[in-house]
């Protein structure tokens, strides 16, 4: 099967999932951020790497935070950037995606920052639109979020460097994240030697081992000795379906307090992707205690978009030399 | 018009006829297997040397989608697909719109079918009115009007009790149920089997329990109603060994299953390739091998297409918004000859399980070639290979996911109550 996100020379053409992308192009990307990531300490905030670039961020799914760190990226890499919030309009009357698509193509777009709530819409989009868009997936459905996934794991690397001696336990709700399984797959492909999912099984995938992970329902067990602990977002609407009894016990026993941290490595960092509840993923003792670097996440999240969008732009120039 | 079709190998399974036979029809039925009647003078004779002489296929479910969904298909479109695909009689499914639950609609499609003559189209009833689930169709007048069976189509039923109530509704006329196993709840939004594939990329997913749970579910009052029950499109190994388990204990229910789920599965998914949205989804090679197993032990006496026509914008969605089904007509007869290929099945039974299998399930005269039936035959050149190129197939719906795939058994002639609807020197 060719891989849609590369081009004929193996440079990222759209950046969709981290499934099929080698260690090599992942430590790229990495590298690439680190170039990135002193920008905000600067008086001069910008580089002119994509000036006369429009990138477009198409969100057919509200995210006001998502959205503004690819913009903030995007205008750091000195492009300019339309927003569309389509989640209301279009689509619910009656144009089809395909249709959508078409419109903004005419725009003259070089690239879309595409968030969708199906699974799968950053492919549709990228496997429809012209050669000339580069697409970038901030999220579809329960598919994939890897752009999140790889600012986890330049968190990552600036706590604990080497990847390869490190225990990594994802908690909670994995079965709807598609945070957890861009995670899985970058820690995977970066050699990680493990990675461990925590939860009660109705919020944990049937087929964990197609992911390459050690299922764990007890959160001491799960995070005993672990480097990384990485705490999921817990929907709200997880309650209605008869997923969980109630918040309650959701916290007594899959909640991080420092009592329960205590099993895992005494250096070992939590991370949440954010938004996160208080008291019900965690306690604020450990979200705001010193083993916590969630906002840091945030910080470095703008680094790493910046190197995708660079380096996915890049590859348009293999294309016609018009770069 | 009389046609002698000679030097063929004609293979009858409901007769265990499988020999050098020439076929000899005058006007809609066949006169004589064998040697041609004394003063018999063809007016066309076709030669069949080197090819099977096959009778036309049955297939219990197609939706054909006229009246209602003409932006997918029309009859006339289907009908010449079927045609093509060696099809001579299609039991088209209730979900048209409006919805085969009164005589009229099945009179419109009936009057339309006669018109086109291009393929036996008969009319499987809605089991429940406007296949809502809840209120009884007219059962009685959808019989007289010339419904072969009742079912819900893909659309679930309110509860257990309206199920019992149908089936014992249906019995009274000795109507035959075709029912689609699968829990509404377990399903939910799901749009892929939930196994490896659905797990990593991130697809709502269907559990194998769906179908297992219903299976077990219908059996009860299969045996407790006594009515006919015929499961339609089995997707596991489970409901399959469960269903074999029933018939085996002597209850007489039948099963059938679509085509590709004997040759695709849910890595077919990998991807979010929607030609592979099908419903019930593609499960497990496990499965696949089981449901191999149960259509060459007779615990599924039909193959059938499950044809799902749909435009083009009915899979140009991100996955779990498109559409499910595929445009299988065409394909009926290549995937079921692909078995005696891959040595799963001899010919002369892959063939019962696309005529004699599919019409004993409902006591129909088709799929059979002795004298006196009507003269369907499906003629085709088991050497000689093909391969679909979905522009130029007949169907409105070109969704499938076997384009570019190499099929055995080129189809030369396809008869239709005698007369030729089918000819590849034409084509």
């Amino acid at each position: 099967m060719q891989n849609l996100q590369l081009n004929e020379h193996g440079r990222l053409r759209h950046f969709l999932t981290i499934e099929g992308l080698s260690r090599e192009l992942l430590l790229q990307i990495l590298d690439t951020a680190e170039s990135f990531a002193a920008l905000p300490g600067r008086p001069v905030k910008k580089v002119p790497l994509l000036r006369g670039r429009i990138i477009t961020n198409l969100f057919f799914e509200n995210s006001t935070r998502t959205r503004t760190t690819f913009e903030l990226a995007a205008k750091m890499l000195s492009a300019d950037v339309i927003n569309f919030n389509i989640s209301t309009s279009a689509t619910t009357k009656g144009e089809t995606l395909l249709d959508t698509l078409r419109n903004i193509e005419a725009m003259h777009s070089d690239m879309f920052v595409v968030r969708h709530a199906q699974s799968g819409a950053a492919h549709f989009i990228a496997r429809n639109a012209s050669p000339r868009v580069s697409v970038i997936n901030a999220g579809d459905g329960r598919h994939a979020h890897p752009t999140q996934a790889m600012l986890d794991m330049f968190t990552i690397r600036k706590h604990k460097g080497d990847f390869t001696p490190l225990r990594v336990a994802i908690v909670g709700d994995v079965l709807h994240s598609r945070v957890a399984r861009s995670q899985i797959l970058a820690l995977n492909t970066l050699g990680v030697s493990e990675v461990r999912i925590v939860g009660p099984r109705t919020l944990l995938p049937t087929e964990a081992r197609a992911l390459g992970v050690h299922v764990f329902h007890d959160l001491a067990e799960g995070i005993r000795d672990v480097d990384v602990v990485i705490m999921l977002r817990l929907q709200n609407e997880r309650m209605d379906g008869a997923l969980l009894p109630n918040e309650h016990e959701y916290f007594r026993l899959y909640g991080l307090t420092d009592e329960r941290l205590e099993s895992a490595k005494p250096d070992a960092i939590v991370m949440h992707p954010g938004p996160m509840n208080r008291g019900i993923e965690m306690d604020s003792e450990v979200a705001d205690g010193p083993r916590s670097v969630i906002l840091q996440q945030v910080s470095y999240g703008i680094a790493v978009r910046m190197a995708v969008m660079s380096m996915a732009m890049q590859s348009q120039a293999d294309l016609g030399g018009e770069a | 018009m009389s046609i002698s079709i000679i030097n063929g190998r004609l293979i009858d399974p409901a007769h265990g006829i499988d020999d050098q036979l020439d076929l000899h029809i005058d006007g809609e039925f066949v006169v004589a297997v064998g040697d041609a009647p004394a003063e018999f003078a063809a007016a066309e004779v076709i030669d069949a040397r080197g090819c099977v002489v096959s009778p036309g296929l049955v297939d219990l479910a197609a939706s054909l989608r006229e009246p209602g969904y003409e932006h997918k298909a029309t009859l006339a479109s289907e009908a010449a697909a079927a045609a093509r695909g060696g099809v001579t009689t299609v039991l088209c499914t209730p979900d048209t719109n409006p919805v085969i639950d009164n005589s009229a609609v099945v009179e419109l499609i009936h009057r339309m079918a006669r018109k086109l003559g291009q393929t036996r189209i008969l009319t499987t009833g809605a089991l429940t009115r406007g296949l809502m689930g809840e209120q009884l169709s007219e059962m009685a007048a959808l019989k007289q009007a010339g419904c072969v069976a009742v079912s819900n189509a893909r659309a679930p039923l309110a509860s257990t009790l309206v199920e019992r109530r149908a089936l014992e509704y249906a019995a009274t006329f000795g109507l035959t149920v075709f029912l689609r196993p699968e829990d509404r709840h377990l399903r939910a939004a799901g749009c892929a089997h939930e196994g490896a594939i659905a797990t990593r990329l991130g697809l709502p997913a269907i559990p194998s329990a769906a179908e297992s749970v219903a299976v077990a579910r219908d059996l009860a009052l299969a045996e407790h109603t006594q009515a006919k029950v015929h499961f339609r499109a089995l997707s596991t190994l489970s409901a399959a060994r469960m269903i074999h388990e029933a018939q085996a204990a002597g209850l007489a229910v039948t099963a059938d299953v679509a085509a590709h789920q004997l040759h695709l599965t849910e890595m077919d998914v990998d991807d979010f390739n929607a030609e592979c949205h099908v419903s019930p989804p593609l499960r497990t090679l496990t499965d696949r091998d089981a449901l191999r197993r149960a259509v060459a032990d007779g615990t599924i006496a039909a193959i059938c297409s499950d044809h799902q026509p749909h435009e083009p914008d009915a899979k140009q969605r991100p996955f779990p918004e498109t559409e499910a089904g595929i445009s299988s007509l065409e394909t009926l007869l290549g995937l079921t000859l692909r078995l005696v290929e891959e040595k799963v099945l001899d010919l002369p039974t892959a063939l019962a399980r696309v005529t004699s299998g599919p019409a004993d399930i409902l006591g129909l005269p088709y799929g059979r070639l002795r004298v006196g039936s009507p003269a369907d035959v499906c003629i085709f050149d088991p050497q000689r290979h093909w391969t679909l190129d979905v522009s130029k197939m007949r169907s409105e719906g070109h969704n499938t996911p076997f384009d570019g795939w190499d099929f055995p058994g080129r189809i030369t002639h396809t008869l239709f109550n005698g007369r030729v609807v089918y000819r590849a020197a034409d084509d």
